[in-house]
């Protein structure tokens, strides 16, 4: 509880502050050009992998349905590109091991048009209809965790909501995909909002943005309507913000208990590039074939926020954006504080693709001349961790595989890896990787 | 451009982190111990000089060449022996023999801090082992005190530096009495403790009082670890809770009995309280991790050496307050663990 609400601005308690780098915030959402051939996988959300239903040598136009969703935790996809199915072969993927792929020769004639997908009246649709509708979109949360929407957007019988939490804080360094969007999307998003509010029957909705981007705030705050239903809070600009839990306690002032949901405390948070993006496809009936991708970092030559195809290859992106010429990089996809580092060029971007940062060699030597330390129990990883945990701990238990003892009396589980403790961490104590390994032992363990 | 040939790298996140390292707070702790040094050598000339070179010299030494003994790379450039050698100098009488002062920093780094596997791990401040070990061995040395802005101080030491290896020191008090005149020998502390005369809080203050050779200006002090705690180099909570409750307890212990009992102001800035509360006590490796336990930490501090200071048999009590205030840190921790979020009414 605050005694002055009014002197404080709304945060959460600890976290960090990284440098934004957010130098693309500014420039408009450009559109990059077909790649001459689509990678998609089968599996680019969280759930069981599409089932095609298109065969090599098949026809395909843009927005039409390639891969149909396997039962309800599982989504479909679409062609992002006029053309002919090659093969469905394995492809390598992001996560390393290859993977179930449709590949498509783009025809040369393609046109960004989408011609497959039918109008339908939104208003006379019921909360189930509604679902099943986002479901069709093959919509998942485009803030990177690529959970299908539906499935968020479903909620328990035994669970009322009362506000939808919209979730524009970006507080990933680099990225700005979402506030581009917010910007250029606004109508699209409020149109999404209310959406998902019908969805999950909620009254309220409140969007968080974090106080880096009151453009975008004030943008918004211009178009929303006038019966109160939707408002719009400025947050503290700060790592994780973004993170669903701290979003709800800064924009809400709720606890979500440890181990549950939001939708415990009536809350359903969604992400404002996922609801812009179905405000537009669930009128026009038509599927997900194409997100925005920050394309930034220190080896790239013209970085930007850009429409990307699904299924675009990693190598098309980079070439198009201008990967400058170096004898070492590392390729992330997402932002530099949860992303992940692809292993090879021709890994397609996926649904779940926010950001695409290329860090050159100077990052890298620099990264690997850092020397590690002991800890010396300064106790910055106590005061940034927003989980309330205690990471100096865990690191020393970790470091002496007490891995049960880590789960049992320190909460491990509870460590959703958002890598402030290793951020912070002057020994250089590679502590969120470590309980990484923890948590994947005890799994085997459990299993 | 070339996309063909280019090397990978593939770690996991985070991919940035904030560059502060251990480094970068120790040289900084050096920084800020180093105008109360200067002060030091302002006050008490050349012996304080020689005391801080040796002390600090000592512990490099006696780090490197465990480093070599050991077969590990060089540790020195860490700063943290640095740190040690001159917070020990500057708890040492001025007058201090070298030759004790080079026991004393063999003793800080080898059992206080080596002994233990070297940065993070030592239980105790290395600086106080190296200083309670010359207490119990010298104790006549270890409370002989030089009288400050002696005339010739920068030109001659003070008579007990110099002496031989394994000597007695000899006597201090007609070479004093020839220094400053009236200069009676005790430290505030013990002139209340044994001739009830409390030293005006002025002196206290900036430094004309008899004390450590860092330990007399209250002001310098509190500046110093300012910056560190404005640079967050530094956690201000203990010094705060340390001070704090030496406060309380000596305005409670005053108001039962005022005529026995100094007021909370002379508590405060006497003797090596402020030194202790600011640069001791925030040792990162001996002080707990958890923001409640830093609390219990500091106040724990802050009473054992008020209560050390009015009962015991000793006229100062920060370096004991200290070495049980780090023993008990890992206890303090236990049961201080943050509280998770969202863990309200979750029994754990």
């Amino acid at each position: 509880m605050t005694i002055f609400p009014f002197l404080r601005r709304k945060t959460f308690a600890r976290g960090v502050h990284p440098a934004g780098n957010k130098g693309t915030a500014g420039m408009p959402i450009r559109r990059m050009p077909f790649a001459p051939r689509m990678i998609l996988p089968l599996a680019q959300h969280i759930g069981k992998p599409a089932v095609p239903t298109v065969s090599a040598g098949q026809e395909v136009v843009r927005g039409q349905l390639i891969a149909r969703a396997d039962g309800f935790m599982s989504v479909p996809l679409h062609a992002p590109v006029d053309g002919v199915v090659e093969a469905l072969e394995l492809r390598p993927s992001a996560r390393g091991p290859w993977a179930e792929s449709i590949v498509i020769r783009t025809y040369e004639a393609s046109t960004q048009a989408v011609r497959w997908g039918e109008p339908r009246d939104m208003d006379a649709l019921s909360p189930e209809e509604i679902i099943r509708a986002v479901q069709e979109t093959g919509m998942v949360g485009l803030g990177g965790a690529a959970f299908p929407s539906h499935v968020k957007l479903t909620v328990p019988k035994d669970r009322a909501i009362h506000t939808l939490v919209v979730n524009g804080c970006e507080c990933e360094p680099y990225l700005t995909c979402d506030h581009r969007m917010m910007m250029e999307m606004t109508d699209a998003m409020l149109t999404g909002i209310r959406y998902a509010m019908r969805a999950v029957g909620a009254a309220h909705a409140v969007i968080g943005i974090e106080d880096n981007k009151l453009d975008a705030v004030a943008a918004i705050r211009a178009k929303l309507p006038a019966d109160g239903s939707i408002a719009v809070v400025a947050v503290e600009t700060k790592y994780p913000q973004g993170a669903e839990k701290m979003l709800i306690k800064s924009a809400l002032g709720l606890e979500v208990l440890a181990g549950g949901l939001p939708s415990h405390i009536g809350v359903v948070v969604n992400n404002v590039g996922t609801l812009a993006m179905l405000g537009r496809l669930l009128p026009a009936g038509q599927g997900l074939t194409e997100r925005v991708v920050t394309v930034t970092g220190p080896g790239i030559e013209r970085p930007g926020d850009y429409w990307v195809p699904i299924g675009t290859p990693m190598r098309h992106v980079l070439e198009w954006a201008g990967a400058k010429d170096v004898t070492e990089r590392e390729i992330i996809l997402g932002g530099p504080m949860m992303g992940q580092a692809v292993a090879s060029l021709d890994v397609p971007v996926t649904k779940g693709v926010s950001g695409i940062l290329v860090f050159d060699r100077r990052d890298i030597v620099a990264e690997s001349n850092r020397k590690v330390y002991p800890c010396i129990k300064c106790g910055e990883c106590v005061n940034a961790c927003p989980m309330g945990l205690n990471p100096s701990m865990l690191g020393m238990l970790a470091a002496s595989r007490e891995y049960d003892s880590m789960a049992a009396t320190y909460h491990l589980g509870d460590c959703f890896e958002c890598g402030c403790c290793t951020y912070i961490c002057p020994s250089h104590i590679p502590l969120v990787q470590q309980f990484r390994v923890a948590k994947g032992i005890l799994r085997e363990k459990a299993a | 451009m070339n996309l063909h040939t280019t090397r990978i790298e593939l770690r996991t996140s985070p991919h940035v982190v904030k560059g502060l390292s251990v480094e970068d707070i120790m040289f900084n702790v050096v920084l800020a111990l180093l105008p109360i040094a200067a002060f030091s050598i302002w006050q008490y000339g050349l012996s304080a000089l020689v005391l801080l070179l040796t002390a600090t010299v000592t512990c490099l030494l006696t780090e490197r060449l465990f480093n070599y003994w050991s077969g590990e790379p060089n540790t020195l450039s860490d700063w943290s022996a640095t740190i040690t050698g001159l917070l020990l100098a500057l708890t040492l009488p001025p007058s201090f023999p070298l030759w004790m002062t080079v026991v004393a920093g063999f003793v800080a780094i080898a059992l206080g801090k080596v002994m233990f596997g070297g940065i993070g791990h030592n239980v105790f401040n290395p600086a106080l082992v190296g200083r309670a070990f010359v207490q119990a061995a010298f104790p006549v040395s270890i409370s002989t005190w030089a009288p400050a802005y002696a005339s010739h101080r920068f030109t001659e030491f003070i008579p007990t530096t110099l002496t031989w290896p394994l000597m007695t020191p000899p006597n201090i008090g007609p070479w004093a009495k020839q220094a400053l005149d009236g200069f009676t020998g005790a430290t505030p502390l013990a002139r209340w403790k044994f001739e009830h005369v409390a030293t005006a809080p002025y002196d206290l203050l900036t430094g004309a009082a008899t004390a450590s050779s860092g330990e007399t200006s209250a002001i310098l002090i509190l500046l110093c670890g300012a910056y560190l705690a404005a640079r967050r180099f530094m956690d201000w909570r203990i010094p705060v809770a340390v001070l704090g409750s030496a406060a309380l307890v000596a305005f409670l212990f005053q108001l039962w009995n005022p005529a026995r009992f100094p007021d909370p102001g002379f508590v405060l800035l006497s003797g090596g309280l402020m030194l202790g509360a600011v640069f001791m006590a925030t040792d990162m490796a001996t002080s707990p991790v958890t923001p409640r336990g830093v609390w219990v930490y500091g106040a724990l501090i802050g009473i054992v050496t008020v209560v050390i200071r009015y009962f015991g048999g000793l006229t100062e009590g920060v370096m004991y307050a200290i070495l049980l205030g780090n023993a008990l840190a890992p206890l303090i921790d236990q049961y201080m663990q943050p509280k998770v979020f969202g863990s309200a009414g979750r029994k754990t």
